[in-house]
């Protein structure tokens, strides 16, 4: 059962996105993400959709995965929904029984809220969905890095994350073990109610924090017999470089913007604020 | 009645996905009330994977898991049943500690069986005299322990249960000489105590050949021989082409007969100072 749980779920391939450098995939991301707060309009909101249709078809991940990804927050689309077609009033009046009233503006935002959210997802675990976990820190330190201007150990942090991501395969592991060697002893695991359930998680838990310490002294050793000392001045093996196909798709993001700026002016916005 | 039995057990890994592999194929195997069984073979032959088995914490692809008689996966109760009476200690049991004293996690076990407090309290303080804990150290936390204190504290938290089959995976793993000695004296002496089975993985020929009233031997997820001690490790050649090696003592005799001097055979170094002796009484 635990071992469903798929964290920096990388998808092997050589796609252009694939290769494109990750600090750019990062700040297109980002870039995405604020345009798909500043469209207002339906054509505007097509827009969008083709694009992340069209960058879910270049990644050449499948169809499968990327719906795997929206499966968590359905319940939060669906949530959004309900409450927007309820409570946002205005427009033409569709439904009007006692305590119901339902307008077309709530269906419109509804419908706008949950694409919104949809293409949100999508878009942001494409960028994991392509790019390693550690090729992803190696870009967020380095996009970090003028923060160093403020003593904020940058690459410190970068390491913690590396390192982090690099152990949770070892704890899914690890709780497999436990689990099961408490089970041989007798522990019930899948009956009772919910408090009686947290209870049975303690033999579980106090084991892996124990192994844990033991875990992040030992590598810690290992990192000082290797002469790590952290901060600044390490150098990479693989040196990020940039592209002509990173400017390219910094110029189809940057066309998509402008196309969405467009369609705001000329469409009615459907969002009223 | 053979105590345990599996009737060609398969075992899946990564079921359905491409990278499929077969942990363990088509075993057959019963073993009956009272053996100490050594389970021999090199890392990946199965042998965990096989004893996971026996006290339902993996569920066979095919065949049928028989304990005492039943069919461990008839219903969920049978289940349950075969956890209490096959009591299983993993690999680097001392990982699986959690409570604040020794004495409550020992009693981790029998509580979950439902037992009564003195019925308890016996089952932990007997289960501590057999491992050879001291009383005093029944009140400290076990992360105070030492290594092998925790783990002769973990394999305590099985016996407790007082299975009617006590499986050890690899129990001296990592363990100096002494406390290696110490743990095999302790499953020897809980067999002739308690008259329980008890199936020891190990792969450390010598150790099986000290205190195993029977082997069975696993190369590639088949069982690939079993029997006596003697039987099974009289095929020295067939042994070591599966990439396991008989104790050293057993091949200084053998080259001793090689070289004309037949002292017949022997598996443990106890038991080649014993023939040497008796036949030095005569005059070699």
């Amino acid at each position: 059962m635990i071992k469903d749980i798929t964290i920096g779920q990388y998808f092997i391939g050589n796609s252009i996105l694939h290769r494109l450098d990750a600090r750019m995939k990062i700040i297109l991301t980002l870039a995405f993400i604020v345009s798909i707060f500043i469209c207002k309009s339906f054509p505007a909101l097509a827009l969008m959709v083709v694009f992340t249709f069209a960058v879910v078809l270049i990644s050449k991940v499948p169809v499968k995965m990327v719906l795997k990804s929206i499966k968590p927050i359905a319940i939060i689309v669906a949530f959004t929904s309900i409450l927007n077609i309820f409570y946002v009033k205005g427009g033409t009046p569709l439904i009007d029984w006692k305590f119901i009233h339902i307008t077309s503006n709530g269906v419109f935002t509804a419908l706008f809220m949950a694409v919104r959210i949809v293409c949100l997802v999508v878009i942001s675990s494409m960028l994991t969905y392509t790019t390693t976990p550690t090729m992803l820190t190696d870009a967020i330190e380095k996009l970090l890095s003028p923060l160093k201007i403020f003593k904020i150990p940058v690459s410190t942090l970068a390491m913690m994350m590396t390192l982090a991501l690099r152990f949770i395969p070892t704890l899914i592991d690890e709780i497999d073990r436990i689990t099961n060697a408490q089970k041989a002893r007798g522990a019930n695991l899948d009956d009772g109610n919910f408090i009686e359930r947290i209870k049975a998680l303690v033999p579980i838990i106090v084991p892996l924090f124990v192994s844990s310490i033991r875990r992040a002294y030992e590598l810690a050793d290992a990192m000082d017999c290797r002469c790590y000392t952290g901060g600044p001045g390490r150098t990479r093996m693989k040196q990020m470089k940039l592209h002509v196909r990173d400017f390219i798709a910094l110029g189809v993001v940057a066309l998509l913007i402008a196309g969405i700026i467009v369609l705001n002016i000329y469409f009615k916005a459907v969002l009223v604020r | 009645m053979p105590i345990l039995c599996a009737k060609g057990v398969t075992h899946l890994y990564n079921k359905g996905t491409p990278s499929q592999s077969k942990a363990i194929y088509d075993i057959n195997v019963e073993i009956e009330e009272g053996e100490l069984v050594g389970l021999i073979g090199h890392t990946g032959s199965g042998k965990s994977t096989l004893v996971q088995h026996f006290n339902g914490i993996l569920k066979p692809d095919e065949g049928q898991i028989i304990v005492d008689g039943k069919d461990i996966w008839e219903d969920k109760k049978a289940t349950r049943e075969a956890r209490f009476k096959v009591g299983l200690c993993f690999q680097y049991p001392e990982y699986q500690l959690f409570e604040e004293t020794v004495y409550k996690d020992i009693s981790f076990g029998p509580k979950n069986m439902g037992l009564s407090e003195d019925e308890i309290n016996k089952r932990v303080l007997l289960a501590a005299e057999y491992v050879g804990l001291k009383k005093e150290l029944l009140e400290k936390s076990p992360f105070d322990l030492s290594g092998g204190e925790k783990r002769r504290a973990a394999i305590a938290g099985v016996i407790a249960m007082q299975p009617k089959v006590l499986i050890l995976d690899e129990p001296t793993a990592g363990l100096d000489p002494k406390g290696r000695d110490k743990i095999l004296d302790m499953i020897k002496s809980y067999r002739e105590r308690t008259g329980s089975t008890v199936l020891l993985v190990s792969h450390s020929m010598e150790d099986v050949a000290k205190i195993a009233t029977k082997v069975l031997v696993m190369n590639n997820s088949r069982v690939e021989m079993y029997g006596t001690v003697d039987e099974v490790y009289s095929h020295s050649e067939e042994l070591r082409k599966i990439g396991l090696n008989i104790p050293q003592v057993s091949k200084v005799f053998e080259l001793l007969k090689q070289n004309g001097c037949d002292l017949g055979s022997a598996y443990t170094v106890e038991k080649a100072a014993e023939i040497i002796l008796r036949r030095g009484g005569v005059g070699v």
